[in-house]
């Protein structure tokens, strides 16, 4: 004998059962403000709500090399570019065999991609450097066109080629000089903004929890010398220049917790 | 239409430090209360779990636990004679939301303000004339109340939250090991300090040896288990390097979660409602009582809350905004003339750092802290002689390894390119091998730096957004040069293979993170013409508002501002209590 | 226009709202009282009886069972899962139409000590009259004349769920017959007053043997085997014999108070099930009574050992990785916890019992510490469902029970996947933060 198990626990977080019905009904239209994206509004008094089970949970890893976002010839394009950006040697992994263009391809398929968290309304005149990003597109749109522009600039400057075909230095020309914003891109795209976006979000997909797609293996983290998600380090912290010993892991675990 | 609810005592305004505290307060005091936080319901397990907390894309590059400016934002400029634009991405300054707010994601720096400091205009004019004072247009101001009206409530919120340190002024009493420069103490830390790793190690040994009094960071991450006056417990913290910009997955650093809620949320007469945001601070037709607060929640549905008493406990910015768009706590600021107070001596703060590489010695810089910082206070405030400097105020300089997060935090040497093979190979030969000093500055208030509403940009409700103006100016540029050279001598003489000078250069940007230390705008005093609350956080001109937290500050000090706003909302507590509930009106004759 | 289309979502839904009906309109509510701060009130001045009836509400634990989610205290509602179905607890609260407002002194007593409604049926023993008949008239008429000064609320429980033929009620005339006997308690006169008292709260009123003891098909309690551990609703409730290693063998009669009163001691701290025990009866209990049961508790003698074989050295490897990785952040790499905090798992009972489905429990679903007066924080473990697979749960409740001292059955990933199942926990629940996906 016990009590029936509901999914939710005894005066779970949904306190107040008339809301339940009601907030659930209105949660799919509810206009989304301030982050919290249509939770129920709850009230909750008396105790410290909590659901057995629940957690805020990442998302599940992400699986499969294949894209889900980019299309066509961008794949190829953002794979030459990161490559360049973090280049494979013996020091460690590129980015590409890292897995950064899928971890990009996920995010920008994402709500990374859609904008969220970014401010997106007009007007959008053009800003100072100090006012930051000033765009009207949401990181996807802004990828797809600005890997058009520049395949189109390629294309046009180098007399027919595709970046990814171009020699190593005269990639680094070009990525050089979108970082500098010394370069023009085709229909307005800023180059320069675009390159700090990509550049961020290589390094995101180099060094992020490889439940995202990106930092396969952790090698990026063992390149470094980070042991990731490890949680506890009291042990060490009085335990001058010592290296510490504990391997990378990360929110899905290691290699040794499966070993037979 | 709104739908009109049950009237309460006190209605809060923002569920964060100062709600929490208000709202315990209150409560205990016998009051019905209800708080409104426009953000989810979240706690430890569940939404930062040590299962998962560890997520440096997620919590600081995708924002999960901030402001999300997709529906509100606010709009930047550096001076009046530019165009505002919205703040489309967090950068400079992480706003908070949600239960607990930016009390779950800081860094658990709990610091007081020198005795020298709430009283930065007399105090610098007196020293070193007026001159001093005004000087490139600065609006410097008392704050109306001294460090030994707060001290008990600076010990207060210490007990509150277990903070881990080292008292260097007790009772007057200079104590070897802590900070000899702060104002006396009626009593010792809660807890002793935290362990300091290398980094922070080398930095001290040094600052010592240059004649430096170095002193272990007061910290809110715990250097031992701690039950604090309400039964709450406080983890001991294990050091994970994922504070600021996170949640505590194992209870160890204070926050609203771990030291009221599980106190304040058992009271039969405080009621929490979350996704509830407020829309304004409805009032008498005369404007000289508040009747309440009109909110939305996320169904879409508005509603009054008719209320007794409200507690404006947001964030400063939204707590200044809602002054704006009910037209209450006085006329608003107008730069040009220099009259009016919404909106008035907004500041920041004035940060810079020096990176060191060594070659012989692990660093490690993974093992952090939020306040895992061994720190130096001679060039803060008015510890040290400014004659002839140029510039009034100061600020700490630490070894501080809040964590070696690898997106935000590897460091590489001057001249390195920020990509590409060579980048790779710094990353990877300097990561574990460097660190940061940084230096925490002041930020004085000055006429052209304000906050008012944007003429142009709304929000998804319809109400105009914040504008801030807002630039650093020559007196904080003087100083940070000043602090920035100082640490840069300390870090040469702990003999690294290199450093890298980063200072504080140009105007404000919004784009790189620098601090979520805003402050001003609904500043306090001791007259109505030159403020908008009084020592007791009340307003001058509706004296059932009660106006909490850093938005108060006429100025901003050399230190993290948390310590003494939450002494600020003990301080206002009480003389509620004591006070104002016997006899409802102002608690200061203006 | 991202703004423009907000702004038009916020109309559109106002009047949908609107059309929807009165409902919409309404704010969330929360319940008047939780459980706690409904029996923490005190009674009038001078109302002896009054104030009887609501320690012995206390000690019976009646506001856990006769709350449901959400709803208000002791206005009932709450599934009970039983071997022949689901049974909802009634209205306790003086409402004359859905509550016990009608319930004379006569038909309280007779459903307390004989297990019959007012109507002369049976009560189905998810009501524990086994245990309440030890409740004297007088008792009863406190508990009844108490319950009529909580506020009434007006709430009818769903009706049970029970197939065929445990929806007859007869059926349960056969097994009183086999389980059930009216009584009142009897002290034994050669132990001390303390001990009685003990006695008494431990088989009456507090009715732990419902959980603690091991139960048979039937839900009755097992004959000779007094509370050496029970398994019910997916918990474990432990052994609380005087056996060292399963049960309280260990434990100081101050140990045992502590934990009840604040739900924490150096040892354990009350999770699952027992944390509402601790929160509801226990805590708001008088130190004297605490120390009674306390006192009894230690009399019981101990279960005999059981022996359990090597775990998988494999198993204990993979285990003690997963445990150095994700656990030992709280529990500490040598299973010594933080005392009051984090419990320790080197030594733990609750650990080591014969069947492991709490250890299971918690790590899938997590658990929190009771929230009580003088240690209001529900310290709380995180649920490790969406991140570690059945094998690797298994891995580390097998490292768990048997390094450090302890020794345990191994733990499989079919014992996992099932609970698993039973939990619906193959994806997490969401939290309300959880609607940010930015």
């Amino acid at each position: 004998m016990g009590r029936e198990s509901k999914g939710i626990s005894r005066r779970g977080l949904l306190t107040g059962g008339a809301a339940i019905g009601a907030a659930g009904a209105a949660a799919a239209a509810a206009p989304k403000h301030d982050g919290e994206l249509g939770a129920p509004p709850q009230a909750i008094r008396g105790e410290v709500p909590w659901i057995e089970g629940a957690a805020d949970a990442p998302p599940q890893a992400m699986s499969g090399k294949g894209y889900v976002w980019f299309t066509g010839a961008e794949g190829p394009l953002i794979e030459a570019i990161v490559d360049r950006l973090i280049p494979p040697d013996p020091t460690g992994p590129g980015a590409v065999e890292a897995g950064v263009p899928v971890f990009i391809d996920r995010q920008l398929a994402g709500p990374f991609g859609q904008g969220q968290h970014f401010y997106l309304g007009g007007p959008w005149p053009k800003g100072t450097p100090e006012q930051g990003y000033q765009s009207r597109f949401t990181p996807a749109q802004f990828y797809r066109a600005a890997l058009k522009a520049i395949a189109d600039h390629v294309f046009k400057a180098y007399g027919g080629l595709e970046f990814k075909s171009l020699q190593p230095d005269a990639k680094d020309k070009l990525l050089k000089d979108l970082e500098a914003g010394t370069v023009e891109l085709p229909d307005g795209v800023d180059g320069k903004a675009f390159f700090t976006m990509l550049l961020q979000n290589t390094k995101e997909g180099y060094f992020s929890d490889p439940i995202y797609g990106g930092n396969r293996d952790m090698a990026a983290w063992t390149m470094i010398g980070f042991p990731g998600a490890h949680y506890d380090y009291r042990d060490w912290v009085s335990r001058h220049n010592e290296r510490v010993p504990f391997p990378p892991v990360a929110f899905k675990g290691r290699p040794g917790w499966t070993a037979s | 239409m709104a739908t009109t609810l049950k009237p309460v005592d006190a209605v809060i305004v923002g569920f964060g430090w100062t709600g929490a505290i208000l709202g315990q307060q209150l409560c205990d005091a016998g009051l019905d209360v209800v708080a409104l936080e426009r953000g989810p319901w979240r706690d430890t397990a569940t939404d930062w779990a040590t299962t998962f907390a560890q997520d440096e894309l997620r919590y600081m590059w995708r924002h999960h636990l901030f402001q999300n400016v997709t529906y509100d934002t606010l709009t930047i400029r550096n001076n009046t004679g530019q165009d505002a634009l919205p703040m489309r991405r967090l950068g400079s300054f992480l706003l908070g939301t949600g239960v607990g707010s930016g009390g779950v994601h800081w860094n658990g720096q709990i610091w007081r303000f020198l005795p020298s400091d709430f009283q930065a205009k007399s105090h610098n004019a007196q020293r070193y004339g007026k001159k001093a004072v005004t000087d490139y247009d600065l609006t410097v101001q008392d704050w109306g109340i001294t460090y030994e009206e707060l001290e008990p409530h600076y010990d207060k919120f210490d007990k509150l939250c277990g903070t881990s340190g080292k008292a260097g002024n007790l009772k007057g009493q200079i104590q070897p090991g802590g900070n000899p420069f702060e104002g006396p103490r009626s009593d010792e830390y809660p807890t002793p300090p935290m362990a300091q790793t290398y980094g922070p190690t080398l930095f001290g040994q040094a600052a010592a040896n240059m004649g430096y009094h170095p002193f272990p960071h007061p910290s809110g991450n715990l250097s031992q288990p701690y039950v604090n006056p309400l039964g709450c417990q406080i983890g001991e913290c294990t050091y994970c390097g994922f504070c600021e910009k996170f949640g505590c997955g194992n209870y160890s650093k204070a926050s609203p979660q771990t030291t009221v809620l599980p106190y304040l949320m058992r009271k039969p007469n405080f009621l929490l409602r979350t996704e509830s945001e407020v829309l304004r601070i409805e009032t008498t037709a005369d404007k000289k009582m508040a009747t309440g607060v009109t909110y939305v929640d996320s169904s879409g549905q508005e509603y009054f809350q008719p209320a007794g008493m409200v507690i404006l406990s947001a964030y400063i910015l939204h707590n200044v905004r809602l002054l704006l768009l009910s037209g209450i706590g006085g006329q608003p600021y107008d730069p040009k003339t220099g009259e009016g107070v919404v909106g008035k001596n907004y500041a920041y703060q004035t940060t810079s750092s020096v990176n060191l590489f060594f070659d012989d010695k692990l660093i490690n810089p993974f093992i952090g802290a939020g306040s895992h910082a061994t720190v130096i206070d001679e060039f803060n405030g008015d510890n040290f002689d400014h004659a002839g400097l140029g510039f009034i105020g100061g600020g700490y300089i630490g070894g501080m390894i809040t964590g070696g997060r690898p997106i935000e935090m590897i460091y590489t040497p001057q001249g390195t390119p920020a990509w590409g093979l060579e980048w790779k190979k710094a990353a990877a030969k300097n990561y574990l091998r460097s660190f940061a000093l940084s230096i925490h500055g002041a930020c004085m208030s000055h006429r052209g730096n304000y906050l008012d509403l944007d003429p142009t940009y709304r929000d998804a409700f319809g109400r105009p957004m914040l504008r801030m103006t807002f630039d650093f100016t020559d007196n904080e540029h003087k100083m940070s040069d000043y602090l920035t050279a100082k640490a840069a001598g300390v870090a040469k003489a702990m003999n690294p293979r290199e450093i890298k000078v980063n200072g504080r250069k140009g105007s404000w940007s919004v784009v790189p993170y620098q601090t979520t230390h805003n402050t001003g705008g609904a500043i306090m005093g001791d007259n109505p013409k030159a403020s908008v609350v009084n020592k007791y956080l009340q307003l001058w001109d509706v004296p059932n508002v009660f106006s909490m937290g850093a938005g108060a500050y006429p100025q901003n000090a050399g230190y993290n501002p948390t310590g003494t706003l939450a002494a600020l909302a003990y301080h206002s507590a009480d003389a509620i209590k004591a006070q104002y509930l016997k006899a409802p009106g102002p608690l200061v004759q203006a | 226009m991202r703004r423009a289309l907000a702004l038009a979502a916020v109309l559109a839904l106002g009047t949908a709202g609107i059309a929807a009906g009165q409902d919409q309109s309404r704010a969330p509510s929360a319940p008047a009282f939780s459980p706690f701060n409904l029996l923490s009130r005190p009674v009038p001045p001078g109302q002896a009886q009054l104030e009887r009836g609501r320690q012995l509400a206390i000690q019976g634990d009646c506001a856990a069972c006769h709350t449901r989610d959400g709803g208000e205290a002791m206005a009932g509602g709450l599934g009970m899962n039983t071997p022949f179905g689901v049974i909802y607890t009634p209205n306790l609260t003086p409402d004359a139409q859905t509550g016990i407002g009608q319930w004379t002194p006569d038909q309280f007593y007779r459903a307390m000590h004989e297990g019959k409604d007012p109507q002369g049926r049976f009560l189905y023993p998810a009501f524990p009259y086994v245990y309440f008949t030890q409740i004297s008239r007088a008792d009863s008429d406190a508990i009844l004349a108490y319950l009529k000064t909580v506020p009434a609320v007006n709430y009818t429980p769903p009706a049970n769920r029970m197939p065929f033929p445990f929806n007859i009620r007869a059926l349960v005339w056969g097994w009183n017959l086999l389980f059930f006997r009216v009584h009142d308690f009897q002290p034994d006169p050669s132990k001390s007053a303390e001990w009685n008292r003990g006695a008494f709260l431990v088989t009456g009123p507090g009715h732990c043997a419902q959980c603690h003891t091991p139960s048979n098909i039937l839900g009755a309690n097992e004959t000779g085997k007094p509370f050496r551990g029970g398994y019910l609703d997916n918990w474990l409730a432990p052994d609380l014999t005087a056996n060292s290693r399963t049960g309280l063998g260990g434990w100081s009669q101050g140990e045992i108070v502590e934990y009840l009163k604040t739900g924490r001691n150096p040892r354990a701290q009350a999770g699952g099930p027992m944390a509402e025990v601790v929160s509801y009866s226990t805590s708001l209990m008088s130190d004297a009574d605490l120390n009674a049961i306390a006192a009894y508790l230690k009399s019981v003698p101990a279960s005999p050992g059981a022996t359990a074989a090597s775990p998988d050295p494999g198993a204990m490897k993979r285990g003690g990785e997963i445990f150095s990785d994700a656990c030992a952040s709280c529990h500490l790499e040598a299973g010594k916890g933080q005392p009051r905090f984090f419990p320790p798992l080197g030594g733990d009972n609750a650990s080591q019992q014969a069947n492991p489905g709490s250890v299971i429990h918690f790590i899938l679903a997590g658990g929190r510490t009771a929230s009580t007066q003088s240690r209001p924080s529900p310290l709380t473990m995180p649920s490790f469902a969406w991140k570690l697979t059945d094998q690797q749960i298994a891995d580390v409740a097998t490292y768990v029970r048997n390094s450090w001292g302890n020794s345990a059955a191994s733990v499989s990933a079919h014992d996992v996947a099932r609970l698993r199942g039973k939990l619906k926990l193959g994806t997490s629940p969401p939290t309300a933060n959880s609607g940010d996906r930015g």
